[in-house]
């Protein structure tokens, strides 16, 4: 039991052994670094969707390892996206101006540097001026800390609300939906300082870099990959050992988890907060990639596709997620982009496009119903691991618990 | 003797049902006491309310030396207090190792942050291989507790509710489902805990409690209806009428 806990978990060691090789090997075939194999465009979305590895991990410890569905987690990935835009907007849009500026008779004060730089950024939406929560916008590391503070602070608030009235199951996750709604429906408004439903842009060219888009993208998908490692044993290190065991515990059966005398309210708001700085995080990398973001992408829908991703990927064991969710958005850009030929049926042609969500829609159905350890169980498979029969019984008797068919040997 | 826990004039209601009417009663620092009745005595609504899953309409509930009020304390505030219980059903987390699972139940800090960096020392795996072995599981500590019999689940629980440490035990049905070797086993853990704690043992079986042997109090319609040894409460003409019904 005093093995280091690198050791007690090999799939630890696999898993940053694939993650590297495989970040070596884009980066060998990149246009910036290597052979040019594969487009810059292609390095951005093998880039993004680390990022979506990253939140998925988060969705798979709240979900997967505490039971509780929340189905507001891009929110917070969302959230982290605006944090890092509005610098990266703003730094962008100040030298544009300082340039335009600079052939000036005379030369502009500081107030008129600032008022250029509102106008050119909330022209847009008829206004000029910087609201109050454009305060920090000019300065880097502030905003890089508002990142983890915005999201971790409104999954505190939010956690200790919903936990304290013990609201558990479908309801939390209505509460989540609501959230997130609400969330979106306050960007799209103009008034809300965040360009409405323009939302912010431009974020794909770092201010003050003269490298090409090449380099750069090749930059993010180091930064990404080095994030999900880190994020990969973060969330490995949480669930192992006794925090693991209690926050397992309370998936199954929360009732006896309190007769134990843990604070399960504790727990659940840890792990809320905790997985929503992670989603934050993922969504600060992955929105600068992406160069674009807008009200659209916390929609309530954005954060059920990430339960379809864990589920699909397979719940409760962080591999599942992370490839979950590089499966499905890997093979949804690639039905998406029009890539898939469609089928003529003579009276009618199946264009992938309109139908790829029919698919994945229908692919959820099955493995929920059949195959309920997701891809990930195919681990077991090979593993001669076989979920042991216990007559149809969950793990506990929570809605959450683990079900029968999860199970390994 | 100071009594450890002191139930006075506690009722409660259910949609106009009134499950617990005026109960009082007292436990002492180390007694085993078994409380029986007929179903829908109250029996598990009174456990309900020491631990603080339901929370009555009207009286006290004072706990130690101190006269804490239990009322005022949360479910996981009253376990760290010292009270442990054990539910009817076997539940232990299935999906866990008997290790696992008896860890997680030591007597150690309850938080999120000191869990969170918790190693177990050699005084916390000595105890819980004590525990097996006391329990009868040395053999099946790195098994999932999910594979384990009946039997062997309600030791394992028993035994969680020992590593707690807890002043008071109180113990729902521990002998229904058992084998009677499996009986005897669990009788000589209750009476074992019994000699430094109190342990409160609700029961159906009077066979069971006879092998207890200890002061017993009969629950009727929500209250105390006798109180003594179990040939005493016996003997008593309305305890018969309650449970042969008239």
């Amino acid at each position: 039991m005093s093995r280091p806990f690198i050791l007690r978990n090999p799939s630890i060691l696999v898993f940053l052994a694939a993650l590297a090789a495989f970040t070596l090997g884009v980066t060998l075939m990149s246009e910036a670094f290597g052979s040019g194999a594969i487009s810059t465009s292609f390095v951005k979305t093998l880039g993004k969707t680390l990022c979506l590895c990253l939140v998925a991990l988060a969705m798979d410890l709240v979900w997967g390892y505490c039971g509780i569905l929340s189905l507001g987690h891009f929110a917070f990935f969302g959230l982290g996206g605006y944090m890092v835009g509005m610098w990266l907007m703003y730094a962008r849009t100040e030298i544009i101006v300082a340039e335009a500026m600079a052939n000036a008779p005379i030369p502009p004060t500081d107030q008129e540097v600032v008022d250029a730089i509102g106008t050119q950024i909330f022209g847009v939406v008829g206004s000029s001026d910087f609201p109050m929560i454009w305060y920090f916008a000019s300065s880097l590391p502030a905003q890089l800390a508002l990142v983890v503070l915005v999201p971790g602070l409104l999954a505190l608030v939010f956690g200790w609300l919903a936990f304290r009235s013990r609201v558990t199951g479908v309801y939390l996750s209505i509460l989540t939906q609501a959230m997130t709604l609400a969330l979106s429906l306050y960007l799209f408004q103009n008034e809300s300082g965040l360009r409405g439903n323009n939302g912010l842009s431009g974020l794909q060219n770092l201010p003050g870099v003269t490298a090409g888009q090449a380099t750069v993208s090749i930059w993010f998908l180091w930064a990404s990959a080095a994030a999900l490692a880190l994020g990969y044993v973060l969330c490995a290190w949480v669930v192992s050992g006794k925090f693991g065991s209690v926050v397992r515990g309370i998936r199954d059966d929360e009732a006896r988890v309190r007769f134990l005398g843990y604070s399960v309210e504790g727990y659940k708001l840890f792990i809320f907060t905790l997985t929503a700085v992670i989603a934050a995080i993922a969504g600060a990398l992955y929105y600068p990639q992406a160069g674009i973001i807008n009200p659209g992408e916390v929609a309530p829908i954005a954060s059920i596709y990430l339960a379809v991703w864990v589920a699909i990927g397979g719940r409760g064991r962080l591999y599942g997620a992370v490839i979950g969710a590089a499966f499905v958005s890997i093979v949804s850009t690639w039905f998406t982009g029009g890539l898939v030929p469609s089928v003529p049926l003579g009276f009618y042609t199946i264009d992938w496009v309109d139908w790829w969500l029919v698919l994945l829609g229908l692919s959820f159905v099955l493995v929920t119903l059949f195959a309920p350890k997701g891809i990930g169980g195919l681990v077991d498979l090979v593993a001669g691991r076989i979920a042991p029969d216990r007559h149809g019984a969950d793990y506990g008797p929570d809605k959450g618990s683990k079900r029968q068919g999860e199970g390994r040997g | 003797m100071s009594s450890l826990l002191e139930v006075s004039g506690v009722s409660v209601t259910f949609d106009g049902y009134k499950a617990i009417r005026n109960l009082s009663f007292q436990i002492g620092q180390a007694e085993m006491r078994a409380i029986i009745g007929p179903n829908g005595a109250g029996k598990t609504t009174f456990m309900d309310i020491v631990t603080g899953k339901t929370r009555p309409d009207e009286g006290r509930v004072l706990w130690g030396e101190k006269s804490m009020n239990l009322l005022k304390m949360s479910e996981a505030r009253i376990a760290q207090e010292g009270i442990g219980r054990k539910f009817q059903r076997p539940t232990v987390f299935e999906d866990q190792t008997v290790h696992a699972n008896l860890l997680m139940s030591l007597k150690n800090p309850r938080g999120s942050f000191p869990c969170l960096f918790y190693r177990p020392s050699f005084k916390d795996e000595a105890r819980v291989e004590e525990l097996a072995s006391e329990i009868g599981l040395s053999d099946a500590l790195t098994r999932k507790s999910g594979e384990l019999s009946h039997g062997q689940k309600q030791w394992l629980e028993i035994g969680m509710l020992l590593a707690q440490e807890p002043r008071l035990l109180l113990v729902d049905e521990p002998a229904a489902g058992m084998t009677l070797a499996e009986r005897e086993h669990t009788t000589d853990i209750l009476r074992e805990a019994a000699k430094t704690r109190a342990v409160v043992v609700v029961e159906h079986d009077m066979e069971f409690v006879r092998r207890l042997n200890c002061k017993v109090t009969v629950l009727h319609e929500g209250s105390v209806l006798a109180e003594g040894s179990l040939d005493h409460v016996t003997a008593n003409p309305q305890v018969i009428e309650v449970y042969l019904g008239r």
